[in-house]
């Protein structure tokens, strides 16, 4: 299949470093050239025009949060940009090949976009445990001083950038966006309340924007090559190209750069390999772990925002991670909830509570000890969770995958209460 | 990586390295983090003496610092081995295999989840997601990431790490 | 504006949160993680309502009511169905790891957590996994801990550390692990740690001292009291039973100490309970005090008095009413105030500053709500504690007013807290050395009383070029002056801070002038001060005549006998002096509550009633004249200071004392002949007061055992006492309306158990009580007045001596509530502060002795280092035993023992 690729032109194959001259020889840091001809507005426009959405999970319209930002001389001081790269939601695992593989791209998109916003320092929030990112990103980023992409007076146009990697401590919350600026200040992870929005009170206090890696990525491609172009990259109204990734029991579990709004069943099939042999498919997380369920009826579903809400999900992170029939459900579910349960901040009570109470529910149930009242009680705690109910999305999120697996797989938990064990497990 | 090591203040070393964070953030607090990695780096752990050091550096609380310290799950405030496993649990690991390479680990460890091996050779832990789930199970040893770890290769793997 | 709760309209106040607004309603909301006083953060999740777009809206969505402004027109539902199972389903979560130790928790019968349990009607546990559990710390004699029935409501962590500024409290861990406590075990070292009791929505922090004498809430009796500790005034509820006194608990008063007491008003109560008490008259018989009954007492009272030319020494800790029937007894020509020459002189000159100038005298609110403050020479956290926490908040207008411009509601406190940074109001503070409040002042300036002064009276010239401007400035001083004078002339509502710490006219003239130089130009500034305890005020008020012309009078012969009213005369003037006073007199006659130097002189010394045992009038430094009640009525011979007083008069057969049967009938006369205190009839109702015909009860109507608590006395139930002097009862049975906020008792409303419930008694949440806040002020400015002149001396450090200031501690300096274990237990034992560079001149290292002269006596004292003091100054510790400190500051010259 003929795909453009945009966001991972560069990476190679050994996926060794792409230094600055690699990166420039291909037409690189071109659309940060071509932004400092513009005003910071008109760059803001081009991506408003782009319909780039986020893609760190929400989907938000880019262009538009960054319209939020004050501008002009009285705008508070200093201005920041973040580049979320805490990549910690289970099954999520595209931004490291971004940064590992092109980090000059990273770098172009964030001195583009801090552009736009007039941000005066750039942090890239990095999870603690991409060294090699960090590496090369440090490294990338001396480089791109030393050409004058980012310092004192960027190119001669008299904006100046600089730009620190910061990584992080360790929790799920830091990917959330306000979760990250308390961990950034120093402080834990709790999430602020919105409004204010960080846009106008942020980090430090000052406005702020927070993007995801990929989303940054396609920000000087944009630039350069308008916002038709970008458009016309997607199968779908959602625009550009889309990492999408597959893990689980497929046979060639990977990422590939897609039009955005590729099927459900292309990713799978054509990219993924089909299931394994042997093993049939019963469901994916479409878009990381805090996505719920789809299942056969929806293989034919486009991978965008507006395709895969409709059928009840979210596109998430687009990276999907799929079960298959010889893995428990239960289990699976079980494995996802203790994973929110133990990265819940412990702010809001439906969710340290409730979510440690859904643990402590689906691991008796797995060892036998499920009750009957279990089920309504585990559908009782996905509603207290119901977004707006918890004060961050990590609650909601985690109750996804819970929810839609109560419905699509029941009799499955209910095997586990009739039998009192988990009939997988004798499998093995 | 000795815990009596940790009773002396911290080193020029790695007070210069935190310094030199301090640049990046507007505020002293702002830092905390990094600095405790700093220590870590350095000691393998967080103690109690290097906590009170860094708290008094970045004009901080004791309580203050551990607030924070005890937020993340990177930052050590036990002692650990010379080399650190930390096994992804995550849902991809975990439909790939990962309770067997939990079992195998422990086994052939002879420690549980949590624990330092006797010889303080190695401490195991249980880690998220690492972002290589086309790769999975997946573990870190130290600053390494291994792939496609399974009871096979698992030897292999640990026989690097003396 | 109009909102509907279950459409029905409702008229509220714009500018608050919805939770506000409903409970000012009466809407029964359960609630966590917010307090009136600390805002909103919306974790618990416990305050949901539904809200709808419009009227055709059936569905609505989920809000919490603590995080949605009132907007006009809102709509919400508080009890639709599906929000009320919410509120349930997070009860049930809140409580899977709660213990169920009700019975033997302390907080149990006024827990928060009880309460909303009930009102959401979760009532079976279906949770049947392990509990989490916690291993508790020692947090020091005031605050026990007990972690396991931590429901994460965060409260104690945001009180301690936002709103006290403490830092040795904090939250480890995370999800259902979150930990509250401190790194290690030890003191918790904020000086409000004691209102984690009430903070804390359940038994995590209670009164580790209410423990040694426990007693439920609702088998106390209970009456409205005002703190003895300092001058402050604040409003306290006191409980006893089996006639001793159990425990404090803070009494909202929305004017003066809101919801919070320093920890000395809290828990100094215990000094009423002492085994020292004095509990019996004592008479001396052969060279010894010994136990003599009341008419023994009486009697030899009589032929004391009959002859005798009577000198009466009046109390700052003593009621008016009772320091009025010793003037009475004494007249006023031989009325003379027991305290230091420099306080007496100090406190009428602060009255004349408040009286005649135009700067008003700030209630704690409304020093909380000042926008610059400049405090000149107090140790505010030592002295006054709670203002000190008013002076805290007070930084805060700077971020208020930037989440205003930023269109982020004052009362969302992260925000506003995320927002400002380290953004606050101009706070200067002028000590002798480092004060607590240093963290958050913009400036902090240590330095000799005198320069202080000089000081203050720069900045009023920098204020008003017409105010005196001190000789000699130095250039540092100088800008310094005209920083201070810049941010107090940029603030709406500036205030300055001052007092008879540093016993230095010159520095209260130099705060005044501050003050009214800002008048001058036109800003409304107040001006506080300080002053030593808890009704110096009233006493000054009451135009007594100094001690120094008392001693006099003694050693010149035109008195012979002295009636020295609740006062340690040691405290008050040198050794030398008092002993000489009470050598030269022919009697002494001492009322007092606890044995001390001064009654081990006494011929006759009668048992006074404490506070808790007492009614009395008394004036806090910003001039409010507050009633308080008696909890319990004393047993055996203890009586009012008053009563004894006036049975003294009636033994000398003073006719016109036979009048003052009752509290009211001596509050009128001593209201009438007074007119500076005449406001001080209307601080609480009458005697005759009635709530729809009945007395108001102390006791709560769960009151329990009344009929067997003495049973082993006597199997027939006693009559409960009358009580002629107050509108309250010593029973349960009364009118079940909430009482005038001067006589309520306690704080209780259906569902409402805990101390949570005074907001059912408040007009509007955090707002003034329902009925205005107790207490009448007796003091107003008046505008038009001329500066104070200033001094020229600069201060000049001498090398061979030290100018010795006093040294304020919050536990110890202060005369009553050592006597309580818990605060004994943090007094620090007595020292001379050096500077470190000092002590090493004199080679004295920290912890040794060395001897100090001052006023021609020598003193053997340890050295504790404070490299906070100025280059000349040493500090002395005021108020501890084994410290001679009255008329500090003095030259003290400092050397190494032989
Ligand atoms: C619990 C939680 C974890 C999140 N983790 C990440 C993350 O690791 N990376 C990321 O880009 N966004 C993450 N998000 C989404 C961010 O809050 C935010 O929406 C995103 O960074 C915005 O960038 P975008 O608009 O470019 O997607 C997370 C959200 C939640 C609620
Ligand atoms: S939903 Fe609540 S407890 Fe969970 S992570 Fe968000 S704020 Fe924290
Ligand atoms: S009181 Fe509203 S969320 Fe806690």
């Amino acid at each position: 299949m003929a795909t453009e690729k945009v966001l991972t032109s560069n990476i190679r194959p050994d996926l060794s470093y792409v230094d600055i001259a690699a990166y420039e020889s291909s037409g690189g840091y071109e659309g940060l050239r071509k932004a400092m001809t513009l005003a910071p507005g008109q760059v803001t426009e081009l991506v408003k025009q782009s319909n780039l959405r986020g893609r760190g999970g929400a989907g938000f319209p880019t262009g538009m949060k960054w319209s939020f930002v004050p501008m002009g001389a009285d705008a508070p001081r200093p201005k920041y940009l973040v580049a979320n790269a805490d990549e910690m939601e289970p099954g999520t695992f595209k931004d490291r090949l971004l940064m590992e593989g092109d980090p000059h791209e990273l770098i172009e998109g964030m001195a583009t976009a801090a552009y736009a916003i007039q941000a005066d320092v750039a942090y890239i929030f990095l999870r603690g445990e991409y060294l090699l990112s960090a590496e090369r990103l440090r490294r990338a980023i001396a480089e791109a001083y030393e050409r004058h992409y980012l310092g004192k007076n960027i190119l001669g146009s008299g904006y100046n950038l600089e730009m620190h990697v910061h990584l992080s401590g360790g929790r799920y919350m830091c990917g959330e966006e306000t979760g990250l600026l308390n961990a950034l200040e120093g402080k834990r992870a709790n999430p602020r309340t919105k409004p204010p929005f960080p846009q106008v009170s942020g980090l430090f206090g000052k406005p702020t924007i927070v993007q995801n890696v990929e989303t940054l990525c396609n920000v000087p491609h944009i630039v350069k090559n308008g916002p038709g172009w970008f458009k016309s990259l997607g199968k779908t109204q959602d625009s550009g190209t889309k990492i999408y990734g597959v893990s689980g029991k497929v046979k060639r579990p990977g990422l590939w750069e897609l039009p955005m709004g590729t099927t459900v069943r292309e990713i799978l099939e054509a990219h993924a390999g089909g299931m394994r042999d042997g093993l049939k498919f019963r469901g994916v997380l479409p878009g990381g772990a805090s996505t719920d369920f789809l299942v056969a009826d929806h293989l034919d579903v486009p991978m965008d925002f507006t395709g895969v809400a409709k059928a009840g999900s979210r596109m998430g992170t687009g990276t999907m991670i799929v079960l298959d029939d010889h893995t428990c459900p239960v289990g699976m579910v079980r494995n996802l909830e203790h994973f929110f349960a133990q990265e819940s901040c412990g702010w809001c009570t439906p969710c340290w509570s409730g979510l440690a109470w859904a643990e402590k529910a689906l691991s008796a149930m797995e060892d036998g000890q499920g009750q009957p009242g279990d089920l309504a009680h585990l559908e009782h705690i996905c509603r207290l969770c119901a977004p707006g109910n918890t004060f961050c999305a990590l609650a909601p999120g985690a109750v996804e995958p819970l929810q839609s697996a109560l419905k699509y797989f029941r009799e499955d938990f209910e095997r586990h209460i009739a039998e009192k064990r988990c009939p997988w497990r004798s499998h093995e | 990586m000795q815990a009596q090591e940790d009773l002396s203040v911290l080193s020029p070393d790695e007070r210069q390295e935190i310094e030199a964070e301090l640049g990046h953030y507007p505020n002293k607090r702002a830092v905390c983090i990094d600095a405790m990695k700093v220590v870590q780096r350095h000691r393998g752990w967080v103690s109690d003496e290097s906590l009170r050091d860094i708290a008094d550096l970045l004009e901080m609380s004791a309580d203050e610092l551990d607030s924070v310290a005890t937020f993340y799950n990177l930052i050590f405030r036990k002692p650990v081995g010379r080399h650190v496993i930390m096994v992804c649990d995550s849902v991809s690991c975990w439909v790939m295999g990962y309770d067997r390479l939990r079992e195998r680990l422990m086994k052939r460890l002879g420690v549980k989840v949590g624990e330092t091996t006797a010889d303080s050779r190695f401490t195991l832990l249980p880690i998220v997601c690492l972002g290589a789930c086309d790769h999975a199970p997946v573990m870190i040893v130290d600053d390494d990431l291994h792939h496609n770890v399974d009871a096979e290769n698992l030897d292999e793997v640990l026989e690097k790490y003396k | 504006m109009k909102i509907f709760v279950d459409n029905r309209p409702f008229d509220v106040h714009a500018g608050q949160s919805l939770l506000q607004a409903c409970l000012t309603l009466g809407f029964d909301l359960p609630y966590f993680c917010w307090h009136p006083a600390m805002g909103s953060v919306g974790a618990c999740r416990q305050c949901a309502v539904k809200q709808y777009k419009d009227e055709a809206d059936k569905r609505g969505r989920i809000v919490m009511s603590c995080m949605t402004p009132v907007t006009e027109d809102l709509r919400i539902s508080v009890k639709d169905a599906e929000v009320s199972a919410f509120r349930a389903g997070v009860i049930e979560g809140l409580m899977i790891s709660h213990p169920h130790d009700c019975p033997v928790c302390d907080e149990g019968g006024e827990c928060h957590l009880q309460d909303m349990t009930v009102m959401t009607g979760h009532n079976y546990r279906r949770y049947r996994f392990n509990k989490r559990t916690f291993r508790n710390q020692y947090l020091g004699p005031f605050v026990n801990h007990e972690m396991n029935r931590c429901i994460q409501c965060y409260r104690c962590v945001r009180y301690y550390r936002e709103y006290t500024g403490g830092r040795d409290l904090d939250v480890f861990a995370l999800r259902n692990l979150a930990y509250f406590g401190r790194y290690e075990d030890g003191v918790l070292e904020n000086e409000f740690a004691g209102n984690l009791v009430e903070i804390c929505p359940t038994g995590v922090f209670t009164d580790k001292t209410l423990k040694h004498h426990y007693t439920r809430k609702w088998d106390l009796q209970m009456a409205p009291s005002v703190c003895v500790h300092c001058a402050l005034g604040c409003n306290t509820t006191a409980g006893e039973r089996y006639g001793s006194l159990r425990r404090i608990v803070n009494r909202y008063n929305g004017e003066v100490n809101g919801y919070f007491l320093c920890d000395r008003g809290r828990f100094g109560y215990e000094f009423v309970n002492h085994k020292d008490r004095i509990r019996q008259p004592l008479a001396r018989k052969n060279g010894r005090l010994r136990p003599v009954t009341r008419s023994e007492a009486l009697s030899q009272l009589r032929s004391i008095l009959s002859g005798a030319k009577l000198a009466g020494i009046a109390s700052p800790r003593a009621s008016l009413e009772a320091n009025f029937v010793l003037r009475a007894l004494v007249g006023p020509e031989r009325f003379y105030a027991g305290v230091s020459e420099a306080q007496y002189r100090l406190t009428a000159a602060i009255i004349e500053l408040l009286k005649t100038g135009p700067a008003h005298t700030p209630s704690l609110r409304e020093i909380e709500r000042s926008d610059a403050v400049l405090i000149l020479g107090e140790d505010v956290t030592n002295v006054a504690p709670r203002m000190a926490l008013a002076l805290r908040q007070s930084v805060r207008q700077a971020a208020f007013r930037l989440a205003e411009k930023l269109h982020i509601p004052v009362w969302l406190d992260h925000p506003v807290r995320e927002a400002a940074q380290d953004l606050r109001s101009p706070l200067f503070v002028a000590a002798t050395h480092g004060t607590k409040l240093d963290d958050v002042a913009k400036e902090a300036f240590h330095a000799a009383p005198l320069e202080i002064a000089r000081l203050g009276f720069a900045v009023a010239h920098a204020i008003d070029a017409s105010a005196p401007e001190p000789a000699n400035l130095s250039e540092e001083m100088r800008a310094l002056a005209s920083r201070i004078a810049e941010a107090l002339k940029g603030a709406s509502k500036p205030l300055v801070v001052s007092g008879t710490s540093l016993n230095s006219q010159e520095v209260v003239d130099a705060a005044a002038n501050v003050a009214w130089a800002l008048c001058r130009i036109g800003k409304p500034a107040s001006l506080s001060f300080t002053l030593p305890e808890c009704n110096s005020m009233g006493l000054a008020l009451m135009g007594a005549k100094p001690f120094v012309e008392g001693m006099e009078a003694v050693r010149n012969g035109e008195a012979d006998s002295l009636v020295v009213l609740e006062n340690d005369l040691y405290r008050r003037t040198s050794r030398e002096n008092v002993d000489a006073l009470l050598a030269t007199a022919q009697h002494v006659i001492v009322l007092d509550l606890l044995a001390n130097p001064t009654t081990a002189k006494a011929e006759v010394v009668l048992p006074a009633g404490s506070f808790a045992e007492a009614e009395g009038t008394l004036v806090s430094s910003e001039g409010r004249a507050q009633r308080l009640f008696r909890v319990y009525a004393p047993g055996g011979d203890v009586q009012e200071s008053w009563r004894w007083l006036r049975d003294m008069m009636a033994e000398a057969g003073r006719q016109e004392a036979t009048a003052w049967e009752t509290f009211d009938d001596v509050l009128g006369s001593t209201a009438q002949a007074i007119p500076a205190i005449h406001g001080a009839v209307g601080a609480a109702p009458p005697a005759t007061f009635r709530l729809a015909g009945a007395k108001i009860p102390r006791e709560p109507h769960r009151y329990s055992g009344r009929t067997a608590m003495l049973a082993n006395i006597s199997v027939s139930e006693p009559k409960p006492p009358e009580d002629a002097d107050s509108p309250l009862s010593y029973t349960m049975e009364g009118y079940p309306e909430q009482p005038p906020p001067a006589l309520t008792p306690y704080f209780w409303a259906p569902g409402w158990n805990s101390i949570q419930s005074v907001n059912a008694f408040q007009e509007e949440i955090a707002g003034p009580l329902r009925g205005g806040d107790p207490g009448v002020r007796l003091i107003e400015p008046r505008p038009g007045n001329g500066y104070r002149s200033c001094v020229s001396e600069a201060f000049v450090a001498r090398g061979e001596a030290w100018l010795l200031a006093p040294l304020y501690h919050i536990f110890g300096s202060e005369e009553l509530s050592p006597w309580a274990p818990a605060v004994s237990e943090l007094a620090p034992q007595t020292y001379v502060a050096l500077r470190p560079d000092d002590a090493s001149r004199l080679g004295a290292e920290e912890g040794q002795e060395v001897e100090v002269q001052w006023n021609g006596t020598a003193h053997r004292l340890p050295v504790k280092f404070r490299a906070d003091l100025p280059a000349g100054v040493a500090g002395l510790p005021v108020g501890l035993p084994g410290t001679e400190c009255a008329g500090l500051p003095v030259w003290a010259k400092i050397s190494k023992p032989l």
